[in-house]
């Protein structure tokens, strides 16, 4: 089937197989490895993109049902050399580890500081439910979210 | 992993949809936020030879307030049931419940007629469109019918839904007064128990999911109740409590007390 999907600012048609997931198109067929697949079955929030501005878990979405819709990826979230201001705190707070789990992270917390521009730590671990990371204990990641927050409020 | 082979369908309408289903009977599936269907096909548990689309049919994700009810369409996100005013004013109780489910990825995807359709029982919604007494409202090759909530769940994975109706929206009273409390799976966040408790009049109405293999109204503790949580001892009277790893039938049983407790002191 064909589909039209935006991704990071850039429209992109394909002829794609019905069966296989966002995931694998941005990672096979674009080329783009940012998002990654941890569980491949929706648990763990390796794979999370933002579709329509809304953070959700690629590996579970088809390619077809993206068909129209626009998307970003963790590759599109800096600007040319300058990092996203999320991506600046995860660095400054030491918010990754081996980084595995950090694309997903990233772009869950795009979506948190969407909808609540200054959330309390409590609400940010409420928001990072649906995303695993197996090295940091999560503490630093919490604290990199809301430097971030700070940052874009500032 | 990937599914096996399957035809994809976007189906622009409810009578589109309805129409492939019967043509396509056992074969097919309807696809809406995806998030049991996916994953399930995924581990080729399901195998369906044609996928249905009604993710992008026009109307069925608005939420409408009519008259002493508030109409939510079918593909309505968990997500969009949470962040409602209208529902956040007149069913506080299923925004209550709508904010259990999984995490926010999964709200942003997964829908109310979905999970009903799908009928896990885990699953957060069941216990609270009981306790309501919602209908659901569905559409078949003959035209649409109201179910009520009370007929509409039949067993584990099993609804009142015939092979060829589809789910289009859900009616909810207005509620007053209700809550939804829930002991949750560590990891995926569905209910090991859920209750939800609408007080009416001096009466109350209690559903429970998570407990037995079909969600129910714990009537014995709606019998029993008379203004304090004491009834909450009959949670699960005449039910045959599941088990499994996460609880067994005597830890299951307590908590359902411990949250129907909690739900009539709230
Ligand atoms: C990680 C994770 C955590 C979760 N946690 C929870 C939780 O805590 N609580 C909870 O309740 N749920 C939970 N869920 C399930 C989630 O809510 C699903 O979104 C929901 O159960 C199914 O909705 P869907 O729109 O994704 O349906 P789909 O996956 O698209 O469909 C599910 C089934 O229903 C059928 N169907 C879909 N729409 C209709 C319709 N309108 N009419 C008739 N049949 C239809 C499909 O054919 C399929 O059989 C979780 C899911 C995941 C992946
Ligand atoms: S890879 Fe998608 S949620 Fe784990
Ligand atoms: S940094 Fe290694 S999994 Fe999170």
């Amino acid at each position: 089937m064909k589909i039209t999907v935006k991704v990071n600012g850039v429209a992109y048609t394909h002829e794609v197989e019905p069966r296989i997931s966002l995931t694998h198109y941005l990672r096979e067929i674009l080329d783009l490895t940012g998002t990654h697949i941890g569980c491949d079955t929706s648990g763990c929030g390796a794979c999370t993109v933002t579709m329509d501005g809304k953070a959700v878990k690629s590996c579970t979405i088809l390619a077809v049902q993206a068909d129209g819709s626009d998307i970003t990826t963790i590759e599109g979230m800096a600007n040319g050399n300058e990092m996203h201001p999320i991506q600046a705190a995860f660095k400054e707070h030491h918010g990754l580890q081996c980084g595995f789990c950090t694309p997903g992270m990233v772009m869950t917390a795009a979506d948190i500081l969407k909808n609540n521009p200054n959330p309390t730590e409590e609400e940010v671990r409420h928001g990072l439910e649906g995303n695993f990371c197996r090295c940091t204990g999560y503490h630093n990641i919490v604290k990199s979210i809301r430097h971030a927050a700070e940052q874009i409020n500032s | 992993m990937i599914p096996s082979k399957f035809n994809y369908i976007k189906a622009s309408s409810v009578s589109e949809a309805v129409n492939l289903l019967d043509e396509h009977g056992f074969d097919a599936k309807i696809l809406s936020g995806g998030h049991s269907l996916i994953p399930a096909m995924k581990l080729r548990l399901n195998r369906p030879e044609v996928v249905i689309d009604i993710g992008g049919i026009p109307g069925l994700d608005v939420i409408t307030e009519e008259g002493d009810a508030v109409v939510i369409g079918a593909n309505c996100t968990h997500q969009q049931i949470l962040n409602s005013q209208v529902i956040y004013k007149n069913v506080n109780i299923l925004k209550q419940t709508a904010a259990t489910i999984g995490d926010v990825q999964v709200r942003n995807k997964g829908t109310i007629g979905g999970s009903l359709a799908h009928a896990d029982p885990s699953a957060d919604y069941p216990a609270t469109v009981l306790a309501c007494d919602a209908t659901i409202i569905v559409a078949g090759k003959n035209g649409s019918r109201n179910i009520a909530a009370t007929d509409f769940f039949q067993g584990i994975f099993t609804t009142a839904l015939e092979d060829d109706e589809i789910i289009t929206a859900v009616r909810f009273p207005k509620i007053a007064h209700g809550n939804y409390h829930k002991f949750y799976q560590s990891a995926s966040r569905f209910a090991v128990v859920g209750v939800a408790v609408v007080f009416d009049g001096s009466g109350v109405k209690v559903g429970i999911t998570g407990v037995a293999d079909t969600p129910y109204r714990a009537t014995k503790v709606e019998e029993a109740y008379n203004g304090d949580s004491s009834a909450a001892e009959h949670a699960v009277d005449g039910v045959e409590v599941m088990s499994d790893h996460f609880a067994d039938v005597e830890y299951r049983s307590h908590l359902a007390k411990v949250f129907v407790k909690k739900g009539l002191e709230a």
